[in-house]
């Protein structure tokens, strides 16, 4: 397979400009002629389906909720950084595209995380524009915050809600453009699979999830936008619907997949208290603004916080990176905390937790600002935990959030199949090996109002795609297959239910792919995995019919295609043996802990490739190349 | 902790549904609602019967998927709380709940407890919206808002367009959500151009899917997890009044 990133020619600052002048430009009147399909209404899905039918391509968006409005973006707490130097505190786009490369390690794409940056202005006024109700200062002004891993204040937020407004915003948009005809709306519909016609995306077959009835819609291209995939682990702060159905059969019909072993890992997020835990709930990282963390020096020391003496506590964030104290990256945040847990410091009934104190910062700035600040948050961590933040210190540990891996894309958001692009969590552009905070909101919409509008059309303009329609055999053959597959599940009528099958994959990939990672745990996963798989296809039980509302079935089919990447994820892990951002191999650490690079053998992006149900898969490096910046060993000491 | 569960049972919208009764057993009280309602799924899949249909998806009380009357209230009995958010410490040993959906001639119930709220979508499709197209936004400072002003409209955003607010009404009035829509944009100068227009077919639309009127019984900010405030409706009325003198006046 042949990795053509396409990235431009030119200084890095001038890459956007120009080559948005050198792209084909599909004639205005010509656009009505085209279809795009964009499976997902989250950030990326939303905006970018607003944005191709404002320009006049015919557009039609999927998405498995019963409304757009309700997709896992809407649950984005902290914000979404910018550029913009509103505190004159020292921001610019390079400041940003730096913080953004040495968040991840050095291990993305420099001219795909400069894009991004530059883009990040302009996401801003658009919001604005469509009327989200922005964080303001007493002035007008807007307001911001900081967010971990950057020494500016550069986070634009709406209260704890900034991905619900964003959202609405992309949603209002979208809706405006289902008002006038311009696109057509397929909600509580999923994507089952990919539809390849002489070697381009031609469409996509789907489930109506009321009536269970299976179509195809076909397209001159197609967008996915279907989120991330941290539900592999199945508990974890994405909403339960979230999966990898739409990339994982997207690369078994030849897209390659980036770096599946990059997983990230939040810091903050409520501890598991029992085995009927269905979900974790993340407390916004924007707490570690105010919020210090730490832990008892003793070891065991089972007292109440409040009686534990300031000089008994280890603030370590503050302790071992005196810079960035408690607003460090999250990865190294999060192995922080798994750190002082092994040594058997960790609080709470499990002893897998640490705290997160406000009491200074309500001393210091009183609880009428803290509320202002978290309210929202602080009444969330109460209902879930029936503990009073103001008066005990939250608890915290680290929990899988968001998936930095996805399928491979190019420059112009095109996977290795020609006419489909991966836009927003889907992909694995951005971020590297560990994603800075507020950067995936920001990321989700450059690529969807600012990206793709552009990049598509050059594609369309290229010509060469030819008429096409779903009685063909490619869409018919497709049909079929899924129907088979659906009635596979609902025949097997074994013992074992959808979640129990679910909730044993998480703990494998939590014990051996999760925080921490070493060649025999891999090694064990890696066996674990397909004994698991074959248990699944012997014995699930699947209730009820394939022609009903049925969401055991739903399940099921997603939590497939978790149990096949899971293996990828694993492969991934095991054949990166150097530590990188998120990816921790435990062979691969500096004297003092820290994750610990290896350019010389591992400066690329692993892109897996598919080779068929018995065969390994395929693994294919795109090389990175740093032109603007220096390889630095991360240090936020 | 035990308790009985007597929940709504529908196969599909075209099927008559009835109240069925479950045991839930060993419930603890850190579950939040729905985990318990999983377990029991989890039990009843294994003992060969359906499983209870119910809409959920980010369980932290933000998407507006979940929903359903748990005795009679929207909700449940804490207030400002989606049913995801709801947790079994509310209750106590020995408790019966009863589960129904929610209930509105505008929400058709497709199977148990899911219901279809796709009127909500076409209310918005009726002006919920700044008309503005992706690319020439000035900048985001060019357009100064007061800290109140922007509280406010924030404040109104924060609906999750669940529809508890359709199912405590007695009229099954969608006012609520409606006005709060209005009011989000109407406090900011994003949302004056369009202003008369948005609240004169949002209104409308409320009528042609079959919503009630609103009669002041309040219900809806009760149940309401947001807690959006009833004035939105006031400042929906009183858009609506201004808007149709202006249309009238210009005719
Ligand atoms: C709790 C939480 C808080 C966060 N806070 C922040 C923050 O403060 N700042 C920040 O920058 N990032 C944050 N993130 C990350 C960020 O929210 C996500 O990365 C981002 O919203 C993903 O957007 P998306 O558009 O790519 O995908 P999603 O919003 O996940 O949307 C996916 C869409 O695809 C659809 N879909 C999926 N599969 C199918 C299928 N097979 N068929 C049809 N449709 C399908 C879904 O219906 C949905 O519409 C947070 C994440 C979490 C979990
Ligand atoms: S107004 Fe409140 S009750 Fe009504 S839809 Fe919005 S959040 Fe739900
Ligand atoms: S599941 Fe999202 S609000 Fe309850």
């Amino acid at each position: 397979m042949e990795l053509n990133s396409k990235i431009p020619p030119g200084p890095l600052a001038e890459k956007w400009d120009q080559h948005k002048f050198d792209i084909k430009l599909v004639n205005p009147a010509n656009k009505r002629k085209y279809s795009v399909i964009v499976v997902g209404s989250g950030l990326a899905g939303a905006s970018a389906a607003a944005t191709l039918s404002e320009l006049g391509y015919a557009v039609k968006c999927f998405c498995f909720q019963d409304s757009p409005r309700r997709a896992h973006s809407i649950a984005a707490q902290g914000g979404i950084n910018a550029a913009k130097n509103y505190q004159n505190d020292g921001d610019s786009v390079f400041r940003l595209f730096y913080d953004t490369l040495k968040g991840g390690d050095f291990r993305s794409r420099e001219a795909n995380s400069y894009r991004l940056a530059q883009l990040s202005v302009n996401i801003i006024d658009q919001c604005v524009a469509q009327g989200v109700p922005f964080a303001r200062e007493y002035g007008g002004h807007l307001a911001n915050r900081s967010f971990g891993g950057a020494q500016v204040s550069r986070t634009f937020y709406a209260r704890g809600q900034t991905g619900q407004q964003l959202l609405l915003g992309a949603y209002q948009a979208l809706e405006k453009q289902i008002a006038k005809g311009l696109v057509t709306m397929y909600p509580r519909t999923e994507m089952l699979d990919l539809v390849m016609i002489d070697g381009r995306a031609r469409g996509i077959v789907v489930r109506n999830l009321i009536t269970g009835k299976i179509e195809s819609h076909a397209a001159d291209a197609v967008v996915l936008a279907t989120g991330g995939y941290s539900n592999v682990f199945y508990l974890s702060t994405n909403a339960r619907g979230c999966n990898a159905t739409a990339i994982w059969r997207a690369y078994k019909r030849g897209a390659a997949f980036a770096n599946p072993c990059y997983t990230q890992i939040h810091p903050t997020c409520i501890p598991v208290s029992g085995d009927y835990q269905s979900k974790l709930t993340l407390m916004s990282e924007s707490l570690r603004n105010d919020g210090r963390v730490w832990v008892p020096k003793a070891k065991g020391d089972k007292r109440p916080p409040n009686e534990i003496p300031p000089a008994e506590r280890d603030y370590y964030l503050e302790r071992k990176y005196p810079a960035f104290g408690n607003l460090g990256p999250r990865d190294i945040t999060s192995r922080a905390a798994k750190e002082v847990c092994d040594e058997g410091r960790g609080v709470g009934e499990t002893g897998r937790g640490v705290y997160l104190d406000f009491a200074d910062a309500i001393k210091r700035l009183g609880a009428q600002t803290i509320t202002e600040r978290y309210g929202n948050l602080f009444e969330m961590y109460e209902r879930i935990t029936d503990e009073n933040p103001y008066k005990v210190p939250m608890r915290i540990y680290p929990a899988p959030h968001y998936t930095m891996g996805g399928l491979w894309v190019d420059y112009n958001l095109m996977t290795t199949i020609p006419g489909l692009y991966a836009l927003g969590e889907a992909n694995f552009s951005d971020h590297g090996a560990n994603r800075l905070g507020a950067s995936a909101l920001m990321q989700g919409l450059a690529d969807g109002y600012f990206v793709i509008p552009y990049t598509i059309g050059d594609y369309l303009a290229r010509g060469g795609i030819n008429a096409v329609n779903t009685d063909m055999p490619e869409f018919r053959n497709t049909e079929r297959e899924i129907a088979e597959r659906t009635s596979k599940l609902l025949s097997i009528d074994g013992k074992r239910t959808v979640d129990s099958i679910h909730r044993e994959l998480g703990h494998i990939m939590w014990d051996y792919c999760g925080m921490s990672r070493n060649d025999a745990g891999l090694r064990k996963a890696l066996e674990l995995i397909p004994q698991l798989r074959d248990e699944f296809w012997k014995d699930v039980n699947v209730p009820g019919s394939d022609a009903e509302l049925n969401q055991a079935l739903e399940k099921a089919g997603r939590v497939s295609d978790f149990l096949e990447l899971g293996e990828l994820m694993v492969r991934d892990a095991l054949n990166r043996t150097e530590s990188c951002g998120a990816h921790f191999r435990e062979e691969s650490q500096t004297p003092d802990g820290e994750a610990l690079r290896d350019d010389e053998h591992f400066a690329y992006v692993a892109a897996w490739e598919y080779a068929g149900a018995n065969a390994a898969p395929i693994l294919n490096k795109e090389p990175l190349e740093f032109e603007s910046i220096h390889l630095s060993q991360r240090n936020y000491k | 902790m035990n308790l009985k569960l007597h929940v709504w049972r529908q196969p599909s919208a075209k099927d008559t549904g009835r109240i069925e009764s479950y045991e839930a057993r060993d419930v603890s009280p850190d579950m939040s609602f729905l985990e318990m309602l999983d377990v029991v799924n989890e039990e009843l899949i294994v003992a060969g019967k359906r499983p209870i249909a119910f809409d959920h998806d980010c369980r932290e009380g933000i998407c507006g998927s979940c929903g359903m009357m748990i005795n009679g209230v929207a909700h449940g009995p804490q207030k400002a709380t989606a049913a995801c958010q709801l947790h079994m410490r509310t209750f106590k040993d020995g408790d019966e709940i009863v589960i129904e959906p929610w209930r509105a001639r505008a929400f058709p119930i497709i199977k148990d407890l899911v219901v279809d709220r796709s009127a909500f979508d076409r209310i918005i499709q009726r002006g919920g919206y700044v008309s503005v197209n992706t690319g020439g936004a000035p900048d985001g400072n060019d357009i100064l808002i007061g800290k109140s002003s922007a509280d406010h409209a924030m404040d109104a955003a924060a609906c999750i367009g669940c529809g508890a607010c359709v199912a405590a009404c007695p009229n099954a009035s969608s006012s609520l959500f409606t006005g709060a829509k209005i009011t989000h944009l109407g406090k900011l100068p994003q949302g004056q151009p369009e202003r008369d227009r948005r609240v004169i077919g949002m209104v409308e639309q409320m009528d042609i899917e079959g919503f009630g009127n609103c009669s002041w019984f309040g219900e809806c900010q009760e149940a309401c997890p947001k807690e959006i405030s009833i004035d939105v409706i006031k400042q929906m009325n009183r858009d609506y009044v201004a808007a149709s003198a202006r249309a009238s006046s210009n005719e």
